[in-house]
């Protein structure tokens, strides 16, 4: 069945529903798993359609994810959604003997991660996912920027043979791909050109990046590159470096604890390979709070504005901060 | 030192399958593969092995349909391991019926080897799905169960789950026989090796877990308890539970390091190795009975 692509923002949680209710048509061995947030995390289109093929578990995340393994070691393509605070907190050890160590081809779409999800405060809002499942070994790592690009990733995600961690937001989020893409590629795409500084972004911070650069050409004259990092892990290093090496400074952004996020997996490239300033938006060290989705990214700074002046910061700090240091060799 | 003979052999010579005496004797032979595997090992958890034998053995050489020669044969029972840092009986079992050479069992632990610490689904042929962190078998058990049922094989292939009494202290153990009971799984058979030591000391000083027959019950589950030394019980049981249409639970009253009397029933052999002097002793012991049991067996093929 052909995908309707979003025109209108749509939440990338109904992205992965949809694809599901797809892949079920299409393949026999496709199985669904929730933990009684099917409503949310939009399984439930799934189980309506495949009653016999659903199993919803109730509150209890850690049998959801060991059952997926049992169904995967016996040829079934298990889908395991929840909300990321549960995927990748509380299942994280059956997650990681019974599904990553295992290699198993189970998918763990994790909806509401971030604290776009809002209201329900810190206890709900998972700030910390992409570091847990970036640490996994052989896990990978999907965070799609708005629904097309979330209904292609959950599509590809069935031709892949690797464990898999999705990540998927409750708001709706304008459209960054105006039709869905034929493919994720590597996982990195160059959504605008700019030679003055690179912006790397994930997930509900990519439509925010776009914006940023627009106002940033607009108001400062300064020509940012956005990276629109749908695979997080493993991370499509070549992409991002060819745009370091232009650029010479990169600004990520994420709505996650820098620490362990994307800012960690690109500062890991960058210092290994092409060591250049890189600035952060991110969450620090600290908790969600209650607010609606809006207010609570405004509330840390995940707003366009709130990266559009860490550009500025970056841009002004960049000659400092690369200037040889004083007692270098030139000195000696 | 013991009969290193396959168990097809045994079963050809007889015509048919193995008696309650001879599965007694496979039980022996793999008590002393166990200890053989601990004393070179020099790590492992050799008691926790020790009091699961004889259900294993009644599994492995008698109540599992499977085929050692293919062993990604798509109607076979499956065996699951929760309590998974018990491997050496498991691998004795796998190793006996030609998974992999006999040799490969004195690797146990080692780097290099195939055989892992804790069950390997990836590394070690046999190994249905990876075990060792308590409590997660049983929901594997579950999953596997449910994909069964929709391959359409659920009356034909059981799945049989070992579990310790520290997988029944682990939460997540009844999350699954709460799902077991709500998805109507049909072939799950849950055994339920209670030997009642623990790390810390016994299971009843440590967290008691109580009637567990009565908490499987309660759960919705067709549940059990007998001697997990006697095999005609075992055997009884492990067969009954394949025609149930719900899942089963047996729960095996069992003693922790049985067949070797300086550790039977005693407290403080978890997660350590015999000395060589234990392990001399452990298989002199075990030798002993293999003999006699050999013996009584020859005598009942003459009479």
């Amino acid at each position: 069945m052909p995908a309707t692509a979003a025109t209108e923002p749509t939440a990338t949680r109904h992205a992965y529903g949809d694809a599901l209710v797809d892949l079920g048509t299409e393949h026999e061995d496709v199985v669904a798993l929730d933990a009684d947030l099917a409503v949310s995390t939009q399984s439930m289109k799934f189980g309506k359609r495949f009653p016999e093929r659903f199993f919803n578990c109730g509150a209890a995340e850690a049998n959801m994810m060991s059952m997926a393994c049992g169904l995967a070691a016996t040829g079934k393509r298990p889908y395991c959604s929840t909300f990321a605070i549960f995927a990748a907190g509380r299942a994280y050890d059956q997650v990681r003997l019974g599904i990553a160590h295992n290699e198993l081809p189970v998918r763990i779409g994790a909806s509401h991660g971030g604290v776009s999800l809002g209201e329900d405060g810190a206890s709900h809002q998972m700030i910390e996912d992409i570091a847990l499942m970036r640490a996994m070994p052989r896990m990978q790592v999907f965070v799609p920027a708005d629904y097309n690009q979330a209904y292609r990733a959950t599509i590809e995600s069935y031709e892949r043979e690797e464990p898999m961690y999705m990540r998927f937001g409750r708001p709706s989020t304008p459209v960054v791909y105006e039709d869905i893409p034929d493919t994720l590629g590597d996982g990195v795409d160059v959504l605008r050109e700019g030679k003055d500084i690179t912006i790397v972004a994930t997930g509900h911070m990519v439509w925010r990046a776009l914006d940023a650069a627009e106002s940033l050409e607009r108001e400062d004259g300064v020509e940012a590159e956005v990276l629109n990092v749908a695979i997080v892990k493993p991370l499509d290093s070549g992409t991002v470096l060819e745009s370091l090496s232009k650029t010479g400074v990169a600004v990520t952004a994420e709505e996650h604890r820098v620490a362990g996020g994307l800012a960690d997996a690109v500062r890991e490239v960058a210092a290994e390979q092409h060591p250049v300033p890189i600035f952060a938006v991110g969450m620090g060290d600290e908790f969600g709070v209650s607010g609606t989705g809006e207010a609570c990214m405004e509330h840390f700074g995940l707003t366009s504005r709130g990266i559009a002046d860490r550009v500025r910061e970056a841009l002004v700090l960049k000659p400092i901060v690369s200037r040889p240091p004083l007692f270098g060799p030139e000195w000696t | 030192m013991p009969d290193p003979k396959p168990p097809a052999h045994h079963a050809e010579r007889k015509g048919e399958v193995p008696t309650i005496e001879e599965l007694d004797r496979w039980a022996t032979m793999l008590r002393a593969e166990c200890v053989r595997m601990l004393a070179v090992a020099k790590s492992g958890h050799l008691d926790s092995s020790l009091s699961a034998a004889d259900v294993v053995a009644a599994l492995y050489y008698r109540v599992l349909r499977h085929d050692p020669t293919n062993p990604e044969w798509p109607e076979r029972d499956r065996f699951v391991l929760c309590k998974g840092h018990a491997a050496p009986i498991q691998y004795a079992a796998l190793a006996h019926h030609g998974y992999f050479p006999l040799e490969d069992l004195m690797g146990l632990r080692q780097i290099g080897a195939q055989l892992q610490g804790h069950p390997d689904m990836n590394r070690t042929e046999g190994v249905e799905v990876s075990t060792g962190s308590l409590g997660q078998g049983l929901s594997m058990c579950v999953g596997i169960s449910l994909a069964l049922r929709l391959d359409g094989l659920d009356d034909t292939a059981q799945v049989f789950g070992l579990l310790s009494d520290g997988d029944v202290q682990e939460g997540q153990t009844w999350e699954a026989a709460t799902a077991a009971a709500h998805f109507g799984v049909s072939n799950l058979t849950a055994i339920v090796d209670y030997n009642h030591l623990q790390t810390d000391g016994t299971t009843e000083e440590v967290m008691d877990v109580g009637d567990v027959r009565a908490k499987f019950e309660s759960f919705g589950w067709d549940a059990v308890e007998i001697d997990g030394h006697d095999m005609g019980a075992i055997v009884d049981a492990l067969e009954r539970s394949r025609a149930l249409d719900r899942p089963a639970a047996i729960v095996a009253q069992t003693r922790k390091g049985r067949g070797v009397e300086s550790m039977e029933g005693r407290f403080g052999f978890h997660g350590k190795p015999p000395s060589p002097e234990q392990a001399a002793e452990a298989l002199e012991e075990l030798d002993t009975r293999l003999e006699a049991q050999t013996k009584a067996l020859h005598a009942e093929d003459e009479e």
